[in-house]
């Protein structure tokens, strides 16, 4: 959120009035009450829209609530399962990635990996503490836009190198050093979008990486150059795939929006495996409006991508690796459960990092923000030296401690992952399944086609659900009928 | 292809021949498909017909010279390259074109040069409509020199003389709302 008061509105008597006044402790014992469709934060979006002309730009994934994995429930083992013994029986959770084609798929110790973050968009010091935290724990780390840097390939023992379409920094050389390859259409805060590094941000060497002035906004193209299409893409692999020997697993990276289709299309041309990012996935800069307004859920995408795969034939064979929101084992373990191989974490990398230390109160309250709310990563203000390219800032970052808070934050995910999927009987992470799930709400319910909670009840789904007439108690009620043939109750 | 091979291809070629070129010299005497040398780092592609869209794209370095026409997109997000075409181009040529030469002995279509960065455009015959915050800009002795050793680079006999250029007018390097309209 871009704070309004700046030297061009500060003599607008309507920008003065915008100093936010404490609310009263208790608005409602004073007979004031907040209006639900223009609550304050429309409000002030509003006002900062009318002050400055400006749409507001930040970083970050959605920040309204939506259905997610909260909304889902393990069913752990009791009389008809058989639960393994916590920290004693084994359960494995490597991962291969992209044994479809390539030669030498990635062998992942934890399904958990990091998702891609440029250099530009992220400081020096953040991409080596990535490389750093992934690399102690056996996982893959990924470039961004803008290319390869020396910190990360050098800190990285799996480093993924994102193909996107403004090839800012691509060259083949660095398509060779890596271990596998991302073919980027899209991510899940912005499907349909390009990017945007703002010029605050240029510096000389993120300006001479991707070949452009200093000091200017760098977009990133929303459509790849030479490909328009699903066919282009199968030949376009093809080429990244003879470039690179044949070796390299070749991801192709979606934002959530159609899923199922994207999916099935990413398939046919020939993908290794899916990176699949819901419209909780961060972004360094971007439009508010696009953040909150375009794209699906996380929830919502993954049962429609695990479907196009198995009705490809190709689930587990085509790995596909969600993202958007992962913050805990839980999300991991609900995630591999609905079918998921593996996942890609960013903003909760970032927090591990030191992104909204509550020790940096201060500072965040001099640039207009508090620990906790902090989103301007596309300012390059940022006090814990992690969106920024600032030398000063930048060097508060020690890459070695804040690689080994990353270390910590994927080891306790794993771990967690572990301890639920122990407590359903499986003897490895990969072994979860979508009948260890039920629904808390119907939404998640619908979206996920797991049944809500001590029903048997899948909203859209015949056979399923109590009585006629609505009641969604008992299982094995049965459903209602038109006909001989049972219909949904949607 | 990453050594100074020299490779000639009798005939035509498909999608992203001589892509990623490093230091190869390559001739077409056919038509290219889509992409031809996009991303080159370096070395020499000669197109002796004409080249599908998005020629050249995004290439850091070498030299791409197409005889015949090039479509659409020819010159897409360059990085370095310096492109010389002896006939006509697509709509969007050059866009976003961040750094390098194109050279377009022919006309060019619309959009030319839409979202130019610093690249420079010359272009012998008649410009569609100019893309946005594309102008049209004095052909200064360094430019011409510039272009008469392109033209010898592609062996080509045209006048420099002839040649109009055209670049960015930095107008949109730098959000601004007063710009909302061409955006």
């Amino acid at each position: 959120m871009t704070t309004i008061t700046t030297a061009d509105n500060a003599a607008d008597p309507v920008a003065d009035a915008a100093a936010p006044p404490c609310p009263p402790s208790d608005p409602a014992a004073l007979g004031l009450r907040e209006n639900a469709t223009f609550d304050r934060t429309t409000i002030a979006a509003i006002r900062r829209a009318a002050l400055t002309g400006l749409y507001d730009i930040r970083g970050g994934g959605a920040k309204r609530k939506l259905p997610h994995f909260d909304d889902l429930l393990f069913l752990g083992a009791s009389m008809s399962r058989y639960p393994l013994e916590g920290y004693r029986e084994r359960c494995d959770t490597d991962v291969i990635i992209g044994q479809r084609f390539a030669q030498k798929p990635l062998h992942l110790k934890t399904p958990v990996t990091i998702a891609g973050m440029s250099f530009g968009s992220l400081s020096g010091p953040a991409k080596e503490a990535l490389g750093r935290g992934a690399s102690a724990v056996g996982t893959s780390t990924t470039t961004g836009d803008g290319g390869m840097t020396e910190e990360e390939r050098g800190h990285s023992d799996t480093l993924v190198y994102q193909y996107l379409p403004s090839r800012y920094g691509m060259n083949p050389r660095h398509l060779r050093m890596a271990d596998a390859i991302e073919v980027v259409l899209g991510q899940g805060a912005k499907p349909g979008g390009g990017g945007m590094l703002l010029g605050q941000k240029i510096t000389d060497r993120v300006a001479g990486m991707r070949t452009l002035p200093v000091g200017i906004d760098q977009r990133s193209a929303c459509r790849h150059p030479d490909w328009t299409g699903p066919d282009d893409l199968r030949i376009k692999i093809l080429e990244l795939r003879e470039i690179t020997d044949w070796e390299k697993p070749v991801y192709v990276k979606i934002g959530a929006s159609r899923p199922y289709y994207d999916v099935a299309l990413a398939i046919k041309a020939g993908a290794d495996a899916i990176v699949l990012d819901g419209m909780q996935g961060g972004t360094a800069a971007t439009q508010e409006v696009f953040i909150e307004h375009v794209g699906i859920p996380t929830l919502a995408a993954i049962t429609q991508a695990v479907e196009a795969l198995q009705e490809a034939g190709l689930h587990r064979e085509v790995q596909l690796i969600v993202s958007g929101g992962v913050r805990s084992g839980a999300d991991v373990a609900k995630a591999l459960a609905l079918g998921a191989d593996a996942v890609s974490i960013g903003t909760a990398a970032l927090i591990a990092l030191g992104d909204n230390d509550p020790a940096l109160e201060a500072e965040y309250r001099k640039i207009g923000s508090a620990a906790g709310y902090y989103d301007d990563w596309q300012a390059g203000q940022d006090p814990a030296g992690i969106t920024t390219q600032d030398p000063e800032l930048s060097r508060r970052l020690d890459p070695e401690v804040a690689g080994h808070r990353l270390a910590n934050l994927l080891r306790v995910m794993t771990m967690e992952a572990q301890i639920i999927a122990r407590a359903c009987g499986k003897a490895h992470l990969l072994h979860l399944e979508p009948e260890d799930l039920v629904a808390l709400t119907i939404e998640a319910a619908a979206m996920t086609r797991r049944p809500l909670a001590g029903t048997d009840w899948v909203p859209g789904l015949p056979g399923t659900g109590g009585a006629p007439g609505g009641n969604l108690g008992g299982p094995g009620a049965a459903p209602p009928l038109v006909g001989d043939q049972p219909v949904a109750r949607l | 292809m990453t050594q100074p091979i020299e490779v000639r291809i009798e005939g035509h070629v498909g999608y992203y021949a001589a892509g990623m070129n490093e230091e190869a010299t390559v001739e077409i005497l056919g038509n290219a498909g889509v992409g031809v040398a996009e991303n080159m780092m370096s070395g020499r592609v000669h197109v002796k017909g004409s080249a599908s869209q998005s020629a050249g794209a995004t290439a850091h370095g070498g030299l791409l010279v197409v005889d015949g026409n090039a479509a659409a997109r020819c010159g897409i997000s360059m990085k370095g390259v310096d492109i010389v075409v002896g006939g006509d181009v697509g709509h969007m040529s050059a866009f976003m074109a961040q750094a390098g030469r194109l050279v377009i002995c022919g006309k060019a279509g619309d959009g030319l040069g839409d979202s130019i960065y610093e690249a420079r455009l010359y272009v012998k015959g008649s410009v569609g409509q100019l893309g946005a915050d594309c102008v049209e800009k004095p052909l200064r002795p360094e430019h011409l020199a510039e272009l008469t050793a392109l033209l010898a680079a592609a062996g080509r006999t045209d006048n420099p003389a002839e040649f109009r250029r055209y670049g960015s007018a930095r107008q949109l390097y730098n959000f601004h709302v007063d710009n909302a309209f061409a955006y």
